[in-house]
């Protein structure tokens, strides 16, 4: 059956309109105002999740701090499994995009004098966070939006669902997407694409992040022949709110905020001594779950919580730092932290992994770029320091719009083969969804899978139990059903779709997880508590094939600094 | 709980009560998307960050706009009226076009217009007085809900509307600014702040408490200078 698939052309298509997708359009458009990009995205831009991003974006501005201070806590805080080389890289880099948000309008937090605030966060030796407010991204994104308004060669097409890549040759050729709106399928030929549409946060159920980050650019990506890279590493952040899991900024702490237990004990004496509640967040994670584990955390009618304490802080620095938290913790819980201790506990955060890309955020697809969580340069590698991933998507939103604007040069001309069309088509009308299940109940199944054997402590048995479970679920996907027969905004298309590109990404995350008998970073075995330099120094691959992902390792790349026991 | 939603398909509209378990600390939201997932999955309403910050669920509850996310199910009594916001174009159910109000927003210059230089750039100082000035008005969600309660946008297609000419009024108030004359010429027009006829519904429905007519005001004493 045809659906009257239309087909846009354009130079450049980029997918995600976050911060790595519009800092890549003004990257392209600040360099040449003729080259046409799209910008392809499921919400309009500023409903992309990076408005959560709320503590702030990490820079060395000030003479006490320097490039390398800045790359060996991320070094550290990556327990070595970053690239050092894109890490020093990318420290270099930082300082420039702070700057330049602030020439367009990002209304930053300031010193007294005039100059950019900066504050404290967990796992950086100095006061290196900027920040405005707790709003961070949120400015970040409006900021970057509105400055996109400035360009006519860009054009937004938003509330337009990624479906496909196209690719012939080993080459990029376009994609195709679903117009929410009227619900074709629409097909973009484009001459390069960049990849910018978040991480994979809804796998799990106890989660800061928005409903809409599925994972679908990385899924796709994946399915195309894009390994995916050290996806078993999950960031879990401390303090969720429990029992809605929305962020509580780790500026809370980064503020002067204490963790206690119900003993009113500042537990992370115990387990950090030095940093106390700003070690890093695996660290800090860890230690908050052994304390649930071990009976000391309060009891609430959501199961166990221990206690964010802002108390000391005062009212007026909460009002000025932490403005939001507060807004939030009083709507969602009719709790005021000036008065009383907000209930949080770890919740699922970022996604480490992502598609495999080099430093210049090339896949080994000719033309594919990709950019922000969705990729992995890797510069967070086990573990990523809070504020290093707004300002990545900065740093390498910039470098991929330039790069691809630099490959197009040598493109004469795309074509999008007229069976892909056919074949993307029937695919999603004709074969997807005839069944009797609900996607909805397999999501479910899912998230309790994942919150439950992929979460702060993993063992051998349960990751066998979550890969038998993802199994299953597939096979009931196959059986999916779709009880929509409007096109327009069906909304019941969408979730089928997403639910597969999540359980194909959960089953990478399980997997690579069993595989890796080690404990670094986020990823840490209760069967395998150690790091083991030897065999895991090594990032993993993940590339798609019909009977399930096969695995490839591959070396990091160390420069100056040498792993050594990580301590805080 | 129940909810009464005012349904679009297919050009027809229509009133479906569904019946939503209530837990403790249950939003809106959360009963709208109870509904999706377990009685009928072609319930069609945007939702995205479910914590107040990206603008995206914005409906008429109870004759009033709010942010589907933020309204605490515990506060209603037993019955719930939930409808797309008015002065937009329905797509289907609550999903409404908002083409037209990005539209708006892009017409007033929404960027700081200033001598910056892209590929060396410096930090210009602004101090918290400076930065105070304005801060309030950065604040806007773009959810619609001024828009969908400004008796001008209800009866003139072209008027800016109130979200609007509070990112005019953001950027003129920002100490590194250099484009308010551009911007005062464009809402002096007549769609713009004089089209305002001071009802003040914006600032009582903003869930942001932004007070988009305090913004407007402050507008129209700049075009008279």
């Amino acid at each position: 059956m045809h659906y009257g698939g239309s087909m846009i052309d354009c130079d450049i298509a980029i997918v995600g309109a976050g911060l790595a997708g519009m800092r890549a359009a003004v990257a392209i458009a600040e360099k040449n105002s003729k080259v046409s990009v799209a910008i392809i995205a499921k919400t309009y831009p500023i409903r992309c999740h990076s408005v959560c991003a709320e503590g702030g974006s990490a820079a060395v501005l000030r003479k006490e701090d320097s490039f390398d201070l800045h790359a060996w806590d991320t070094v550290k805080g990556s327990d070595f499994l970053a690239d050092q080389d894109a890490v020093e890289f990318f420290v270099r880099e930082c300082p420039k995009e702070i700057l330049r948000l602030e020439n367009w309008g990002c209304p930053w937090s300031r010193n007294p004098d005039g100059t950019i605030a900066q504050r404290a966060f967990g796992g950086h030796s100095v006061n290196r966070t900027v920040f405005a407010a707790d709003r961070t991204g949120f400015h970040e994104v409006h900021t970057l939006y509105e400055r996109l308004l400035k360009y006519d060669n860009v054009e937004f097409f938003s509330e337009y669902f990624l479906t496909n890549l196209a690719i012939e040759d080993n080459r990029i050729q376009g994609l195709s997407a679903i117009e929410l709106k009227t619900g074709n399928l629409v097909f973009f030929k484009a001459k390069a694409v960049i990849l910018a549409t978040g991480g994979a946060g809804r796998l799990y159920g106890f989660t800061t992040y928005s409903h809409q980050v599925t994972g679908d650019g990385m899924a796709i990506a994946y399915r195309c022949g894009v390994p995916l890279k050290d996806m078993e590493f999950m960031q879990f952040h401390p303090t969720g709110l429990v029992p809605s899991g929305i962020l509580m900024t780790e500026a809370c702490r980064g503020e002067g905020g204490y963790l206690r237990n119900k003993f009113g004990e500042r537990f992370m004496q115990k387990y950090a001594p030095e940093k106390m509640e700003l070690a890093p967040r695996d660290v800090v994670a860890r230690a908050m779950w052994k304390e649930i584990i071990e009976g000391r955390a309060f009891e609430g009618e959501h199961g166990p919580y221990l206690a964010l304490d802002l108390t000391h802080l005062g009212e007026e620095k909460i009002e000025q730092r932490l403005p939001m938290i507060r807004e939030a913790a009083i709507k969602f819980l009719d709790i005021d932290p000036v008065e009383e201790p907000l209930p949080v506990k770890p919740v699922q955060h970022y996604t480490m992994g992502g598609i495999h890309t080099n430093m210049f955020t090339e896949t080994p697809v000719k033309g594919l770029f990709a950019a922000g969580e969705c990729a992995c340069v890797s510069i967070h590698g086990a573990n990523r320091l809070g504020s290093n991933s707004t300002v990545e998507c900065l740093v390498f939103g910039r470098v991929a719009g330039e790069m691809a604007l630099k490959y197009i040069e040598n493109v004469k001309d795309v074509k999008i083969n007229q069976e892909f069309l056919k074949e993307e088509e029937e695919r999603i009308f004709d074969k997807i969804g005839k069944g009797n299940e609900n996607p909805h109940t397999i999501k479910r199944e899912l998230n309790e899978t994942m919150d439950k054997h992929l979460w702060i402590f993993r063992n051998g048995d349960g990751l066998k139990e979550a890969i038998r479970k993802i199994e299953e679920l597939k096979e009931r996907y196959s059986q999916a059903s779709i009880a929509d027969d409007c096109r327009k905004f069906n909304v019941a298309l969408l979730s089928t779709l997403e639910v597969g590109y999540m359980l194909d990404l959960a089953e990478v995350v399980a997997m690579g997880a069993l595989l890796r008998t080690e404990s670094r970073g986020a990823h840490y075995r209760l069967d395998y508590p150690e790091r083991n330099d030897k065999q895991w120094l090594v990032h993993t691959l993940a590339y798609y094939t019909r009977e399930g992902p096969r695995f490839e390792y591959l070396p990091v790349t160390i420069t100056k600094w040498k792993p050594v026991e990580r301590k805080y | 709980m129940k909810f009464v939603i005012r349904r679009f398909k297919d050009d027809k509209s229509f009133w479906q009560s569904f019946e939503v378990p209530v837990k403790k600390g249950m939003t809106l939201l959360d009963g709208l998307f109870y509904i999706r997932e377990n009685i009928d999955p072609s319930l069609a309403f945007r939702a995205s960050c479910r914590m107040g910050i990206c603008g995206s669920c914005a409906v008429k509850v109870n004759g009033r706009p709010r942010l589907a996310c933020e309204a605490q199910l515990s506060k209603f009594k037993k019955e719930i009226k939930i409808e797309p916001l008015d002065n937009f174009r329905v797509i289907r159910d609550l999903v409404t076009e908002f083409e037209g109000f990005f539209a708006k927003h892009k017409k007033v210059k929404p960027y700081l217009i200033a001598n910056t230089d892209y590929e060396n750039p410096i930090e210009q100082l602004q101090t918290p007085e400076e930065l105070k000035k304005y801060y309030i008005f950065t604040l806007c969600i773009k959810c619609g809900s001024c828009l969908s309660v400004c008796p001008s946008s209800a009866t003139l297609e072209s008027s800016l509307g109130p979200a609007a000419l509070v990112s005019a009024y953001r950027f003129n108030a920002d100490s590194r600014d250099r484009g308010k004359e551009e911007r005062l010429k464009i809402v002096s027009e007549s769609f713009g702040v004089w089209r305002c006829h001071s009802a003040m519904e914006c600032s009582e429905v903003c869930p942001k408490q932004i007070e988009p007519a305090k913004a407007i005001q402050l507008l129209r004493r700049e075009t008279l200078r």
